[in-house]
């Protein structure tokens, strides 16, 4: 009986650090999603991208001897943070601004391009095998006996969990508090009324896409560190499942992203240990498509209506 | 004049911020150890290559835009003339081009009649996609799923019922758009993009399962040794099975395998030609007009008492058949067939040649669907680029020229007045 | 009396906290022309949107010719016979005029695929009656020499004739006019009276109309319905309106 229930805990807690990666990157998806009304499908590449300059930084610090923990772990955060939002904002700059009247499909074509630009672009500077970093961080705490079940919390997770909540955090008093982020709530509702009061939505919008991409490379440092291994493609179902929690939390909501990150990773852990892991990707679509299917607004939304 | 230079050097350091690491540092897994290294010198000097390239055109950006203008492509209406003698000079067009395609493959390379029978395959595809996406305007990301299972339709009938493929090509056309029918009844009210996604999803799903469920489907492994088409029986190999004649001795003449893969070409040619009349009966028929009318403006259109989900359903029903006879074709030309023919960038494949030909536009997905099949063997020093460049030539058409290669330009119906 | 067309009672539309549509209750008899007027904002559209299906109402009940339609999609309910023009022209702008009336007659057009593949005599017959309704219609609203022009290269008065013609080819019992007169001067304006006149006279048509030009509703209209912030505010015949204070006091505010 415990041996089951630290068993199910032990999935809780897995699922619980997956799931917060994921709503990091689906904050990014609803912020761009909620303000101009597109789906940035480049995005997922952006976090593949924030993993492979973590794995940069960490592995040109050792050759030059700097093998301090923290240290490491500041400077890979802060320089895969820079180079993601570069990557965002030159994304936005150069693929998406002039589609921004038009319509969806071609908007949503150029960004598929762009996704499938970047995975190649990758693969060809840094070969398309996986790339595998040892285990910096190990241990953790263990419950249990060890003769039947062993649930454990690695210090790795605990890590995660608390850099996502800081970065939740702060992100949300930057939404709340900061003149920026009032201007980028004011976009979200309503972006022509915004321009039209003397805010330049392009600032806005390109910031958007800056905090979105940084976000999602801070996901790509943890998991990075956490999974300790990348290939160019790993992107495209993390972007997938993300976009599925952005929906399931209510797309254009940040608080949904983050309740509908934290519920896909439950539910796919859960799947995968008492189902089959082969399948729990299935578990993220289908998931999505119930979604769309009988609350499109999800959790955290509001149902639209049609302006006739 | 100081904000250009500023602006300048800002995209400047951008660039080099994004090729720095990403592209002038090298990650390697050697044994359990992970190593960086600087990239070649010729990677380096790339670099800087295009950090000044980046400088310099948005320093002078403003007089280049003046000096050069992007050609824009001339409407293909400047060459056509209107009218009933335009109709003539068509048919007469048409007719050399099938009498042309009909003749050419007797002359050219076995590997050229082969390349042409892929590209065929794409023509019929991107056709098909074209009901969904370029006629009624439904983003559908997901196609090759259909692909899939008209291509695991005849493979499995073939293995385990023995149905040889002209009787399975109607059943897989069929079953296609079943799928077609159950996806897209639940999803099709669903607005643009989500619809997009969800279709993804979808295709995603059948991979998934197609890969998995290997005592059905033979799992990453596949199904092997499908048959190919017979002529009235007639089999094209070297040796008949049980019971059958073989094409060469029936006609009296020697096995030669390029006629194998001439009946194959044939066999697109006569499929696609198909598909086309048909796409363009539709588009004259009142069904035609609705996806047009639908694309337009929904709203409108239940106003009038058009049910937009039935209108919709039937464009995607027939574009999910149109891609099961390709997959059945498929599977009968490469005799084996895996889920690793079915991953997602099949469907963005496709998707680009019906956006980048002009959507609507049959010609244009046409002439799409020979540049992206083509282009890349041609160019053949350039395989390891040809995704990257395919992804780019996306983002590149959508900002230059989104309407596509060959614009659509409808057959709108005439009043005939006699005033 | 004889029995209404259109009996709408205790209308209601709430979005959210937001009380759009309160009790709002209107009647249309065979060949009668209804007004609703009421200032800007005040839910005259979302009335006509619950009415003809766009809206689910929150409540009350709608019988249209005897039958409960609230609730009911849009689409269904077009085919019942009502249809409605939109406040912004909504055509299928490049689809030619000719082609326009034709997608409206997509119900009494021969839409079986095989029939259509093989140009059967019915789909052909089909085909000649639309084109000749289509036809009809258009000399009527004068719009015949544009007929395979594009939509959308119609100037606004003819667009919105070409609207109304678009309604009638669907043969409707009931016809539902949103702000029809908006943007006419006022040659036009006196065009699409007779115009309405006309077809309430000669094809039987009900019509009902959402309006602010005073003159052409006064002059127009059986009977008239207010609606001021989703309230109704007063109904009756032209004349009563014109002296109730209540309605005076709503456009023009107080003395």
């Amino acid at each position: 009986m415990l041996e089951q229930l630290l068993y199910f805990v032990q999935q809780l807690l897995n699922g619980l650090t997956i799931g917060s990666t994921y709503a990091l990157i689906a904050i990014g998806y609803t912020m761009v999603y909620g303000i101009i009304g597109m789906i940035n499908f480049a995005h997922g590449e952006i976090y593949m991208i924030g993993t492979y300059v973590t794995f940069i930084v960490i592995a040109g610090l050792a050759y030059m001897g700097l093998e301090s923990l923290p240290l490491v772990f500041t400077a890979a955060l802060l320089v895969s943070m820079a180079v993601a939002a570069s990557y965002g904002f030159a994304i936005e700059r150069v693929a998406y601004r002039p589609l921004r009247g038009q319509t969806r499909l071609l908007a949503l074509i150029s960004a598929i391009g762009m996704s499938i630009f970047l995975q190649n672009f990758v693969r060809l500077s840094q070969g398309s095998r996986d790339i595998a970093m040892p285990s910096l961080i190990t241990g953790g705490w263990t419950f249990g006996d060890p003769s039947s079940f062993e649930a454990s919390l690695s210090y790795m997770q605990v890590i995660i969990w608390v850099v996502t909540l800081v970065t939740m955090a702060a992100l949300t008093l930057f939404i709340t508090r900061s003149k920026w982020g009032r201007a980028c709530r004011a976009c979200s509702q309503d972006l022509g009324m915004t321009n039209l009061l003397g805010i330049n939505a392009n600032n806005v919008i390109a910031l958007t896409f800056v905090v979105g991409a940084a976000l999602a490379a801070v996901a790509g440092l943890l998991l990075g560190l956490y999974y300790g291994v990348v290939n160019p493609y790993v992107g495209f179902i993390a972007g997938l499942k993300a976009f599925t929690a952005a929906v399931l939390g209510g797309i254009g909501s940040i608080p949904g992203a983050m309740l509908g990150g934290l519920l896909l990773g439950v539910t796919e852990a859960m799947t995968s240990a008492y189902f089959s892991s082969e399948y729990k990707d299935v578990v993220a679509f289908s998931l999505l498509v119930l979604v769309l299917l009988f609350r499109p607004w999800g959790l955290l939304g509001k149902p639209e209506v049609e302006k006739i | 004049m100081k904000s250009t230079f500023y602006s300048a050097l800002f995209a400047a350091v951008v660039t080099l911020i994004l090729t720095c690491l990403m592209l002038g540092v090298n990650l390697k897994t050697e044994g359990i150890a992970l190593t960086v290294s600087m990239a070649s010198e010729g990677t380096w000097s790339m670099i800087i290559g295009a950090v000044l390239a980046v400088f310099l055109f948005q320093l002078f950006r403003e007089k280049l835009a003046d000096m050069i203008n992007l050609p824009s492509l001339p409407s293909a209406d400047h060459f056509i003339p209107e009218g009933k003698k335009g109709e003539k000079l068509k048919q007469l067009a048409i007719s050399f081009v099938i009498a042309g395609m009909i003749i050419w493959p007797f002359f050219a390379s076995r590997g050229a009649v082969d390349l042409a029978t892929l590209t065929l395959i794409y023509i019929m595809l991107g056709l098909g996609l074209n009901i969904v996406v370029g006629l009624a305007g439904l983003l559908d990301l997901g196609y090759v799923a259909f692909y899939a299972v008209g291509a695991y339709t005849y493979a499995l009938l073939s293995l385990y019922y023995d149905v040889s493929f002209w009787v399975a090509l109607p059943i897989c056309g069929a079953l296609a758009a079943l799928f077609g029918f159950l996806l897209g009844f639940p999803v099709l009210r669903l607005r643009g993009d989500y619809l997009a996604i969800v279709t993804l999803g979808f295709g995603e799903i059948i991979r998934i399962l197609l890969n998995n469920w290997t005592e059905v489907t033979g799992g990453p492994n596949g199904i092997s040794r499908i048959p190919k088409p017979d002529l009235f029986g007639l089999e094209f190999s070297r040796r008949a099975s049980e019971g059958a004649t073989t094409f060469h001795d029936f006609m009296g003449i020697s096995y030669n395998s390029s006629h194998k893969v001439i009946f194959l070409y044939l066999l697109a040619v006569l499929l696609v030609i198909v598909t086309i009349y048909v796409i363009n009966r539709l588009t004259r028929m009142p069904i035609g007009r609705a996806w047009e009318a639908l694309r337009e403006d929904d709203i409108a259109c239940r106003s009038l008492g058009l049910n937009p989900t039935v209108i919709k359903l039937t464009a995607f029903t027939m574009g999910a058949s149109f891609a099961g006879f390709a997959g059945c074709f498929f599977a009968s030309r490469q005799g084996f067939i895996s889920p690793e023919s079915f991953v997602f960038i099949e469907s963005a494949i496709i998707l680009a040649i019906v956006v980048l030909g002009g959507m609507g536009s049959q010609l244009g997905v046409i002439l799409a669907a020979i540049v992206l099949t083509v282009l890349p063997e041609l160019a053949r020093e350039f395989q390891e680029y040809r995704m990257l460049m395919f992804g780019l030539l996306m983002v590149f058409m959508m900002a230059w020229r989104p309407q596509g290669l060959v614009p659509m330009k409808r057959p709108h119906l005439e009043l005939k007045t006699n005033e | 009396m004889s029995k209404a067309l259109l009996e709408v009672s205790g209308l209601c539309m709430r979005f959210g906290g937001l009380l759009a549509v309160n009790n709002v209750s209107l009647s249309v008899h065979e060949k009668e022309i209804v007004s609703v007027i009421g200032p800007n904002g005040a839910g005259k559209t979302t009335v006509f949107n619950c009415i003809s299906g766009f809206y689910a109402p929150t409540q009350g009940t709608i019988l249209f010719d005897g039958e409960e339609v609230q609730g009911m999609k849009g689409h269904k309910i077009s085919r019942k016979g009502m249809v409605r023009t939109f406040q912004h022209v909504r055509l299928f702008k490049e689809m030619t005029v000719i082609e326009n009336l034709l997608v409206a007659q997509h119900r009494q057009l021969n839409t079986n695929l095989l029939a259509g593949f093989f140009k059967t005599p019915s789909y052909r017959r089909a085909e000649r009656e639309a084109m000749e309704r289509a036809a009809y219609w258009l000399k009527k609203v004068n719009l015949l020499e544009f007929a395979n022009r594009e939509a959308g290269n119609l100037a606004y008065g003819q667009q919105r004739r070409l609207e109304i013609a678009r309604c009638m080819v669907t043969q409707p019992r009931l016809l539902m006019l949103d702000e029809p007169a908006a943007g006419l001067n006022p040659n036009e304006t006196k065009e699409l009276d007779e115009l309405i006149c006309y077809l309430r006279d000669e094809h039987d048509v009900s019509v009902l109309l959402i309006e602010h030009d005073m003159s052409l509703v006064m002059g127009i209209s059986d009977s008239i319905v207010v609606i001021n912030q989703g309230t109704p505010l007063a109904s009756g015949t032209p004349a009563e309106i014109r002296d109730n204070p209540d309605v005076i006091k709503a456009y023009l505010g107080e003395a």
